[in-house]
C-alpha cells in the first residue's frame, strides 16, 4: 500500500515549496527593512504599496523594479507539474528548469542593479541609463530564493540522483548553497578586492605594489629595523607550534607514561582553552610582566632594575600563545599518545631493548604523524589569533592584527586588507591541506576493536624527571595565570592601587531597581545580553547545519563527495580575520546588505563553528550500526523520517555537545567579531577589547572573569546532561522491567 | 483481538540479467537471472564474498542493479528505492532501535503505511503474539535476550504483510540449540502465513532444513539452482556437491553408456549410475560418505588410514591409489581397526557423475 500512494498525488513537499515561492513573491516585504522584520513597523506604514515594504508582486503590479518581473515565469512553471506523476520525464525537466532560471534571475538581477541602477558599465551601455536603484534583498527575497532551490532540487531528485531521494538531495543543495552564499562567495569577493584601484577599477599592478609592500615581506629585523608582517607571522606561528608541541607532549607522556598522581588535574587543563576568551592570557601577563606587573615591580625592587616593556612585542605575544594553544596540543597528543598500541612496545621489551631504546625506537616514530598533526594545529591557531598579538604586540606586527589595522585604522585601505588576508589564508590553508593530505593517510594509531590488553611501559628515569619538571612548571604557571585574571579583577588598581575591591563588578553588572522594575544599569549587561542572545540563536543552527552534513558525509555517498567534504570543512582553516574582512567586503552592499545586523553576526558563527558540529557528528554518527538506517528504510520510513526518528534520537548527545560548544565558542570569538559589531549590537568580546585600549584593565578583566565562569557553567552543565542522558536510560531500563 | 488477522500479499520476484558493479570493476553480482515463485522460501547460499548479500540487497532496494530489471509482482521496481518496495528485511545484527521500546519497534513500519495509532497497534500485538513475546511490549530491546530480540525483528518485518521478506543470516548471531529452534519457528510462521522469503545463508545444514529452494552462489554468479534435494543427490558440478554436504570427489573411467545409464571403472571397480548426459572417456564421482560400502571382498582396495568413535557412529578416512576418502558407518560395535586392508563400494543410490573439470 505504501508504495501506491507514492506514485499518483502530488508529494506534499513539492506543493509546500511552489506555495512558498508564491508567498515570498506576494507577501512578504521583497527588500531590506530598516527595521527588521520582526518589529512590524511595517505593516503599518504603506504595506503593501509603499516602495520599500512592497511584496515583490504590488511592486511590479505599480510598474516599478519591473526586471523583477520575469520571476513570475519560473514561480508559474510549478503549477504545471501538479498532475504529473513523479516518473514522467516532463515533472523533472520542468522543475530543474524553474529551479533554475529562478536562482540564476535572482543572483543576476541581484549583481546587475545596485544602489546607483547598473553595476556593471556594460549593462548600462547595452540597455542606457536605469533611473531605479534597489537595496539589499530582503525575506521575500530569501524565501523565494530558497523555494527555488529546492524546486531545483527536487527535480534532480525526480531524475533519479540519490535514488530519487528528496530529502537528501535537498540537504546537499541547501549545504552547498549556504556554504557557497557564506564562505566561498565573501572570499573570492575579498580576493577581487585586492586587484581595485582607488577609483574602482580592476588592475594587477595595484596587487603587486600592495602584495610586495616592505610592511609584509620586509626583512629589516636581520639589520636592527622591523621585519614584515608575513615573516613576523610566519616565525612567530612555527614557534608557537613547536613550543605547544613539545609541551602538548611532555603532559600527555605524564597522563599516560608514569604514576603522576593528579593526572585528572592536568586533564582538567585541557578545559582551559573552551572557555577562555583568546586575549585574556595577554591581560593576565601583563597583570603579571608588564610596566606595573607583580613580578616586574618584584625584580625591580629586588635588583634596582628599571622594569622595561620587554613583554610588549614577539616575547609576549609567544607566552600568552603557547599558553592558551599548549592544552589543545596536550589534547591531540593524548589520543595520539594512549594510540600506540602497548603490544608493540611490549614487543619491543621482550626483544631486548630497554625502556629508553623503546621508546626512543618504537613509541616516539610511532606519534610522528601525531606530533605533525599537533604541530599544525598550534600552527594554525597561532596565525589565526588576534586577541593576544591585539593586546600584547606593540610594534610586533602580525599579519591578522595588520588586517585590522588595514580595516579600522586611519589607513581604511581595503585593498591592503584583502592582500595581507590573502597571505594569511595562504599560510593557513598549506598547512590545513598538509594536515589533511599528507597526514590523513599516516596514522600508526588505529584502533582496532580487537581487544588490545597491555600496559604501556613507564616513561625511562633520564626522560621522567626532565618531563615531570616541564610539566609541573607549566602547570603552576598556567594557574598563576589564570589565578591573576580572577585577582586583578578584585583589585582597585592594578600596580598602583592594591585595594581588594568589587568596583569592577559593579560597574559591570550593577542591577538597579526603578519604579519600571529591574533597570540593568550596569555598563556590560547591554553587551553581555547581545552576546547571549547571538550566541543562542546561533549554537542551534550551527548544531543544525552540522549535523546534516556530517549525516551527509557518513550516511550517503554522491558524485564529488570529496570536495563537498574539504569545502565543508574550509572555514576550520579560514582565519577569524580574514572571515571578518571578507564578510564587511562582501555583506556591505547589495545583493546581501546585512552588515551592521545581528544577523551577520550569526551567520559568521555559524560558519566558523561549523566544523566543530560537523566533526561531533561525524564522530557519534559512525557508531551507530548502518543496519539500523537501512532497516528503518526497508520498513517504509523515508530518509527524513530515518534521520529525524532513528538516527536524531540515537545522537541526543552529540547534539547537546556541538549546542554547547557552539554556544561558548561563540561567546569567546573575537577575530571576526571586531570587525562585524555595530553599536547595536555589541558583543563581549569586542566591549572588553574597547575597555583594555582605554586603559580600563579592572572592567576588562572583571568582565572576562565573569564570562570564563558563565561558560565553565555551560560546560559543566553539559557535562551533567550528557551524564544524566546515560543514567535516565538506565534507570528507565530498571523501573520498567516487569517484576 | 480484533478482527484484522495478519496476512501476506505474497508476490513472486523476478531478476532479469541484473548486474551490480561497485566502483569501476568490483563486479559483485554478474548478470544473474532468478524467479521466486509467491508463497515460497528460497535459500541464496554461498561461500562468503560470492554476492548473496548483494543480491538480497537489491531485491531491499539498499543497493541500486548497475544493469538488468528486478521485478516484485508485476511490477518493476529496479529504479525504486527501499522505502517505496513493499519489502522488509530481518537484519543479520537485528538493527533494532535501541532507543524505542519492542512495541515501538514493531509498530515504526506500520506508522509510516498509512494505519491508524489503533490499528498499527493492534497489528504490532498480533505480531509478537505470533512470535511468542506476548507479554514484552514495553521492554527495551536491551533488556531481551539474542533469539528474543532476533524474533522481535521478524515480528517488526511480518506485521507489515510485506510481498517478499527478506531475511539477511538470521541466525548467525544465536547459539547452536536456538538456532535449529528458531529456523523451525521461521519457516512454520512463513508456511502458515504463505510468505515469500528471499534467505540468505552460509550454512548449508541451516540451507537444507528451511528452503523450498536452494540458489547456490559462486563468484558472483549462480552454480545451481534446486530444491534441497535436488542439490544434494544430483549437484551439477564440484563446487556444488562439495559446498551442499560433504563430498568424497573421485575421478574415474566412463567406460560405457548405455541409453541413460553408465558404467565406470575405478581401479577395475565397476559401477553403474545413471549417465547424466556426460559421454564415456575420464569423469569425477561424487560419493556421500554415507553411500560408501566398506567391505571385505568387492570394490577398490583401500586401508583404513584413521578411525574415529563419535558416538552415534564410526568415521573413517581411507586411502588408496585413488588419494583419500572420508567415509561413515553405522556399525560401532564392531570398528574396523586403522591399518585394515578393506575394499570400498558404492552404494546402488547416491552417487553422482560430474564432468571432469580439469
Amino acid at each position: 500500500m505504501r508504495a501506491v500512494s507514492s506514485e499518483k498525488t502530488t508529494p506534499p513537499v513539492l506543493v509546500f515549496w511552489i506555495a512558498a515561492g508564491w508567498i515570498g513573491f506576494c507577501l512578504f516585504p521583497w527588500y531590506m527593512l530598516e527595521d527588521g522584520l520582526w518589529s512590524f513597523g511595517w505593516l503599518f506604514d504603506g504595506y503593501p504599496f509603499d516602495e520599500d515594504y512592497a511584496p515583490a508582486l504590488f511592486l511590479v503590479g505599480q510598474g516599478e523594479k519591473l526586471w523583477l518581473a520575469p520571476l513570475l515565469i519560473p514561480l508559474a512553471l510549478p503549477l504545471l507539474v501538479l498532475r504529473r506523476p513523479k516518473s514522467d520525464p516532463a515533472y523533472a525537466r520542468i522543475l530543474i528548469l524553474s529551479g533554475a532560471l529562478g536562482i540564476v534571475w535572482i543572483i543576476a538581477q541581484g549583481f546587475g542593479i545596485g544602489i546607483r541602477g547598473f553595476t556593471y558599465d556594460w549593462l548600462t551601455a547595452l540597455f542606457g541609463e536605469l533611473d531605479d536603484r534597489q537595496y539589499g534583498m530582503g525575506y521575500g527575497a530569501m524565501i523565494c530564493a530558497t523555494a527555488f532551490l529546492f524546486l531545483f532540487t527536487q527535480g534532480i531528485a525526480a531524475r533519479g540522483a540519490i535514488n530519487g531521494d528528496v530529502f537528501v538531495v535537498s540537504a546537499i543543495g541547501g549545504v552547498i548553497a549556504i556554504v557557497t552564499a557564506f564562505v566561498f562567495f565573501p572570499i573570492a569577493r575579498m580576493l577581487f578586492a585586492a586587484f581595485i584601484t582607488e577609483d574602482g577599477a580592476y588592475s594587477i599592478a595595484v596587487f603587486f605594489s600592495k602584495f610586495f609592500d616592505d610592511r609584509l615581506w620586509g626583512l629589516g629585523c636581520l639589520s636592527g629595523t622591523r621585519c614584515g608582517a608575513a615573516w613576523n607571522s610566519l616565525f612567530l606561528a612555527i614557534l608557537v607550534g613547536f613550543i605547544t608541541t613539545v609541551l602538548g607532549l611532555a603532559f600527555a607522556l605524564v597522563v599516560t607514561r608514569s604514576g603522576f598522581r593528579h593526572k585528572r588535574a592536568l586533564r582538567a587543563l585541557t578545559v582551559l582553552p573552551i572557555i577562555t576568551p583568546p586575549f585574556v592570557i595577554g591581560l593576565a601577563l601583563i597583570l603579571l610582566f608588564g610596566l606595573s606587573g607583580t613580578v616586574s615591580e618584584a625584580v625591580a625592587e629586588a635588583f634596582g632594575i628599571q622594569p622595561t616593556r620587554w613583554l610588549y612585542g614577539l616575547p609576549g605575544v609567544l607566552i600568552a600563545q603557547t599558553l592558551a594553544f599548549t592544552p589543545i596540543a596536550f589534547l591531540v597528543l593524548i589520543g595520539v599518545v594512549e594510540g600506540v598500541s602497548p603490544s608493540m612496545e611490549e614487543a619491543a621489551q621482550t626483544l631486548r631493548a630497554n625502556k629508553w631504546q623503546t621508546f626512543r625506537t618504537v613509541s616516539l616514530p610511532l606519534m610522528r604523524p601525531g606530533l605533525a598533526n599537533a604541530f599544525l594545529l598550534g600552527f594554525i591557531e597561532s596565525m589565526a589569533d588576534f586577541g593576544n598579538p591585539l593586546v600584547l604586540g606593540g610594534n610586533f606586527d602580525v599579519l591578522s592584527t595588520e588586517i585590522f589595522f588595514a580595516i579600522v585604522g586611519a589607513q581604511y585601505d581595503q585593498g591592503r586588507a584583502a592582500v595581507l588576508a590573502m597571505v594569511l589564508l595562504f599560510f593557513t590553508l598549506s598547512a590545513f591541506y598538509a594536515q589533511r593530505m599528507w597526514l590523513g593517510k599516516k596514522s600508526y594509531t588505529t584502533v582496532t576493536g580487537k581487544g588490545d590488553a597491555g600496559v604501556h611501559p613507564v616513561m625511562p628515569r633520564g626522560l621522567s624527571i626532565p618531563v615531570h619538571c616541564v610539566v609541573i612548571s607549566w602547570a603552576l604557571f598556567t594557574v598563576i595565570v589564570y589565578g591573576m585574571i580572577v585577582y586583578g579583577s578584585l583589585v582597585e588598581l592594578w600596580g598602583v592601587n592594591n585595594t581588594l575591591t568589587f568596583k569592577h563588578y559593579v560597574t559591570a553588572f550593577s542591577i538597579g531597581m526603578t519604579e519600571h522594575g529591574l533597570h540593568w544599569s550596569g555598563a556590560a549587561w547591554d553587551s553581555f545580553w547581545t552576546t547571549i542572545m547571538i550566541a543562542a540563536i546561533a549554537a542551534p543552527l550551527t548544531a543544525a547545519v552540522g549535523l546534516v552534513t556530517a549525516y551527509l558525509l557518513t550516511r550517503q555517498s554522491f558524485a564529488g563527495k570529496n570536495a563537498f567534504e574539504f569545502g565543508t570543512m574550509l572555514s576550520f582553516a579560514i582565519p577569524g580575520t580574514v572571515i571578518g574582512v571578507s564578510y564587511i567586503l562582501a555583506f556591505n552592499v547589495p545583493p546581501i546588505e546585512i552588515t551592521g545586523t545581528g544577523i551577520i553576526l550569526v551567520i559568521s558563527f555559524i560558519f566558523r563553528n561549523m566544523p566543530v558540529g560537523v566533526r561531533a557528528g561525524i564522530a557519534s554518527m559512525s557508531q551507530l550500526d548502518r543496519s539500523l538506517d537501512e532497516s528503518s528504510l526497508t520498513l517504509g520510513a523515508n530518509s527524513w523520517q530515518t534521520f529525524r526518528k532513528v538516527i536524531l534520537p540515537l545522537l541526543r548527545p552529540a547534539i547537546l555537545a556541538a549546542l554547547v560548544y557552539s554556544f561558548v565558542r561563540a561567546m569567546t570569538a573575537i577575530s571576526a567579531v571586531i570587525f562585524l559589531v555595530s553599536a547595536e549590537y555589541d558583543m563581549a568580546t569586542s566591549y572588553i577589547i574597547g575597555r583594555v585600549e582605554n586603559n580600563d584593565y579592572g572592567l576588562a578583566i572583571a568582565y572576562s572573569t565573569t564570562l570564563i565562569f558563565v561558560m565553565l557553567a555551560a560546560v559543566g552543565l553539559l557535562q551533567l546532561l550528557v551524564g544524566r542522558v546515560r543514567i535516565g536510560r538506565r534507570m528507565h531500563h530498571a523501573t520498567e522491567r516487569p517484576a | 483481538m480484533t478482527g484484522t488477522t495478519l496476512g501476506s500479499k505474497a508476490a513472486p520476484v523476478r531478476f532479469d540479467g541484473v548486474s551490480k558493479v561497485f566502483g569501476k570493476d568490483v563486479v559483485a553480482v554478474d548478470s544473474i537471472d532468478l524467479q521466486v515463485d509467491a508463497g515460497k522460501l528460497v535459500t541464496l547460499l554461498g561461500p562468503s564474498g560470492c554476492g548473496k548479500t548483494t543480491t538480497l540487497r537489491m531485491i531491499a532496494g539498499l543497493e541500486m542493479a548497475s544493469s538488468g530489471r528486478i521485478l516484485i509482482g508485476d511490477r518493476d521496481v529496479t529504479r525504486l528505492p527501499a522505502t517505496d518496495r513493499d519489502v522488509s528485511m530481518v537484519f543479520q545484527s537485528y538493527a533494532l532501535f535501541p532507543h524505542m521500546s519492542v512495541l515501538e519497534n514493531v509498530m515504526y513500519g506500520l506508522t509510516f503505511s498509512g494505519f491508524v495509532k489503533e490499528e498499527a497497534r493492534n497489528r504490532a500485538m498480533q505480531g509478537l503474539d505470533l512470535v511468542g513475546l506476548k507479554g514484552f511490549d514495553t521492554r527495551l530491546p536491551s533488556e531481551l535476550s539474542g533469539g528474543q530480540q532476533q524474533r522481535v525483528a521478524v515480528a517488526r518485518a511480518l506485521v507489515l504483510e510485506p510481498q517478499v521478506l527478506l531475511f539477511d543470516e538470521p541466525l548467525s548471531n544465536l547459539d547452536a540449540k536456538l538456532r535449529r529452534q528458531v529456523r523451525e519457528d521461521i519457516r512454520a510462521i512463513q508456511q502458515d502465513l504463505g510468505l515469500t522469503v528471499v534467505y540468505v545463508t552460509h550454512d548449508q545444514e541451516e540451507a537444507l532444513a528451511v528452503s523450498d529452494e536452494i540458489v547456490v552462489m559462486r563468484n558472483a554468479a549462480i552454480a545451481q539452482i534446486g530444491t534441497p534435494r535436488q542439490l544434494y543427490d544430483a549437484p551439477n558440478d564440484r563446487f556444488v556437491a562439495d559446498f551442499i554436504g560433504e563430498a568424497n570427489l573421485l575421478h574415474c573411467e566412463i567406460v560405457s553408456v548405455e541409453g541413460d545409464e553408465a558404467t565406470i571403472d575405478i581401479e577395475g571397480y565397476r559401477h553403474r549410475l545413471p549417465a547424466r548426459g556426460l559421454p564415456p572417456g575420464p569423469a569425477t564421482i561424487a560419493v556421500r560418505p554415507s553411500r560408501l560400502v566398506i567391505g571385505r571382498d568387492e570394490g577398490v582396495p583401500a586401508t583404513v588410514a584413521k578411525a574415529t568413535y563419535v558416538g552415534v557412529r564410526m568415521e573413517y578416512t581411507l586411502t588408496g591409489g585413488f588419494g583419500q576418502v572420508f567415509a561413515v558407518h553405522d556399525d560401532v560395535d564392531t570398528p574396523l581397526e586403522p591399518g585394515t586392508e578393506v575394499h570400498m563400494g558404492f552404494a546402488t543410490r547416491g552417487p553422482v557423475l560430474l564432468p571432469d573439470e580439469d
